[in-house]
């Protein structure tokens, strides 16, 4: 019961040594300029670390936060959002909206005893590539030398059953297990219940 | 007894439907809630054999243990698995129960004593045993087995953290709420008793009972135009709030946007803010960044250190965000819960 080992994809080695962790990096880019700055990185053949998963989206103002807690909840290291610069935006002034929810994130995140350097904001037009690369970088090596996030929640997260019991057992919570449930539907409770 | 009585007793012609009610980790509010629908108590006395409801009568678990699978109509079950008996008993009922009820916030979401999942159980058990304030001369601490010298006697098992009810069984309904206002909680009871009776349709699996789809902001006849904030307060800093404007649109933090309504959106009508113990509004996967993204719109600031200013105005985004739901949100705790070095 007290065996709380978390739980997280690989690199998941709590103890390994900092020069051989590889973070995983969610990045967010909006679809008028980081995104395309990222793509401008990969035409300029710019290299740029591969821990960072870029998502595209319409603008850096449609970043729920949920889908930055669900990233770490999910065993991601840290996320990195990026968007135009500030009076750019190709939807007038969404990357503000994008800018104040990412402050109020941070100070969240920091209640919880997520470091704050594990939620990045960075801007980028479509013209700058290089800028984008190197910032992936600064943000790769600053993750790199928090560790790993290793969050216990890290595949615990079924958004579609909302039940985390199995994941929750891989904690280390419990022996038994789920019950068996008569008209259950959920995958894991009616495996039980077959046993 | 005929010799089908074990089978099923919930089949039998003539017997009336079982009900069991329990709480788990709970202050018992949501049991004065049900009863708090009046009279109708005792219509739900006549439609249902009330099998288990420690806080109001008596009941044995070793009777509900001795029933057949599924031979409780429905359970509720209000307050959080907070010990290995509680979730024991989470399980047990289950098992014995068609369709099993999530009442109440603490069963949904973990509600207040999920905010235990801010610290560590070694955290949580110093603080009520250890600290300088506390008279405890001998340092006495929870222990979970006693050798007795009639046997070995276990305690109910204080869990690392604390869970919400679907984190341990599947769930079939959820009625939301701290505690669920009555006139729902007569209302979700009739809807399932005309269920039963075949005289109205089933709710489908995984439905919220007693409230509404959309947010207390619906409900909330407070006057909202302009939709920016400057500044954010706490209650006590003002003097007067205007009665008839959004009090979000005056500072407060108030968490209407996020939350489910079906209150009535009582807090807001006499000037207290929605502090949203009706938990996620529908469609919400967690609340907390729900509200985040609310705040955060509305924010009149364009540089950093200006929203900073802003922002500064909540001073416990925690509690300002996951005051009910955080045992039930995607992170369910904070780090300090899990990140212990072997110490819990």
């Amino acid at each position: 019961m007290s065996a709380q080992a978390p739980v997280a994809p690989a690199p998941a080695e709590g103890t390994a040594p900092a020069a051989t962790f590889e973070p995983v990096i969610i990045g967010f880019t909006c679809n008028w300029c980081s995104y395309r700055a990222a793509d401008l990185a990969g035409t300029a053949r710019t290299k740029y670390p591969p821990n960072v998963r870029l998502i595209r989206l319409m603008c850096s103002g449609r970043l729920d936060p949920t889908f930055v807690l669900k990233a770490y909840a999910e065993g991601a290291d840290a996320v990195m959002v990026s968007g135009c610069h500030p009076g750019e935006c190709h939807y007038i002034e969404q990357n503000y909206k994008a800018l104040r929810r990412f402050q109020l994130l941070q100070r969240t995140i920091e209640a919880l005893g997520i470091e704050p350097a594990r939620l990045q904001l960075v801007w980028a037009s479509a013209a700058e590539g290089v800028r984008l690369a190197n910032e992936i970088a600064r943000v790769t090596e600053e993750v790199r030398a928090l560790g790993p996030l290793n969050w216990p929640a890290g595949n615990m997260v079924d958004l579609d059953a909302f039940n985390l019991d199995t994941a929750w057992k891989a904690t280390g919570g419990d022996a038994d297990g789920p019950p068996a449930t008569p008209g259950g539907t959920n995958p894991e409770h009616a495996a039980e219940a077959a046993r | 007894m005929s010799p089908t009585a074990k089978s099923n007793g919930a089949a039998k012609a003539g017997a009336k439907p079982k009900l069991a009610i329990f709480g788990a980790a709970s202050c018992g509010g949501c049991d004065i809630a049900i009863v708090n629908i009046h009279e109708h108590i005792v219509e739900v006395a006549a439609a249902f054999d009330i099998v288990l409801w420690p806080t109001i009568m008596d009941g044995k678990y070793a009777d509900i243990e001795s029933m057949a699978d599924g031979e409780i109509t429905i359970t509720l079950v209000s307050g959080s698995m907070r010990t290995d008996e509680t979730v024991h008993l989470a399980r047990m009922l289950r098992r014995k129960s068609k369709f099993m009820v999530a009442f109440g916030s603490c069963a949904s979401e973990g509600c207040i004593p999920g905010l235990a999942n801010l610290s560590s159980r070694k955290q949580i058990i110093d603080t009520a045993f250890s600290t300088t304030s506390t008279d405890n001369p001998d340092g006495i601490r929870p222990i979970w087995e006693y050798q007795a010298p009639e046997g070995v006697l276990h305690l109910p098992e204080f869990e690392p953290m604390l869970r919400t009810l679907d984190q341990v069984v599947e769930v079939d309904y959820t009625i939301p709420g701290c505690p669920p206002e009555s006139k729902q909680i007569w209302a979700a009871l009739q809807a399932v008793v005309a269920a039963l009776n075949g005289t109205g349709p089933l709710p489908p699996k995984g439905s919220v009972l007693g409230a509404g789809e959309s947010t207390v902001c619906d409900e909330c006849a407070r006057k909202r135009d302009v939709k920016k904030i400057d500044r954010f307060v706490r209650i006590q800093q003002v003097a007067h709030f205007d009665p008839e404007i959004c009090l979000l649109e005056q500072g407060l933090p108030c968490n209407g946007p996020a939350t489910r309504d079906g209150c009535g959106a009582l807090c807001p009508a006499v000037g207290a803010p929605c502090i949203g113990c009706y938990g996620a509004a529908d469609g919400v996967i967690d609340y907390g960044a729900r509200l985040i993204s609310a705040y955060a719109s509305v924010v009149e600031a364009q540089k950093p250190d200006d929203i900073d200013k802003v922002l500064d105005g909540i001073v416990d985004p925690a509690g300002q965000f996951y005051r009910f739901s955080l045992a039930g949100s995607l992170l369910r705790s904070s780090k300090a819960a899990w990140d212990t070095d072997g110490e819990n």
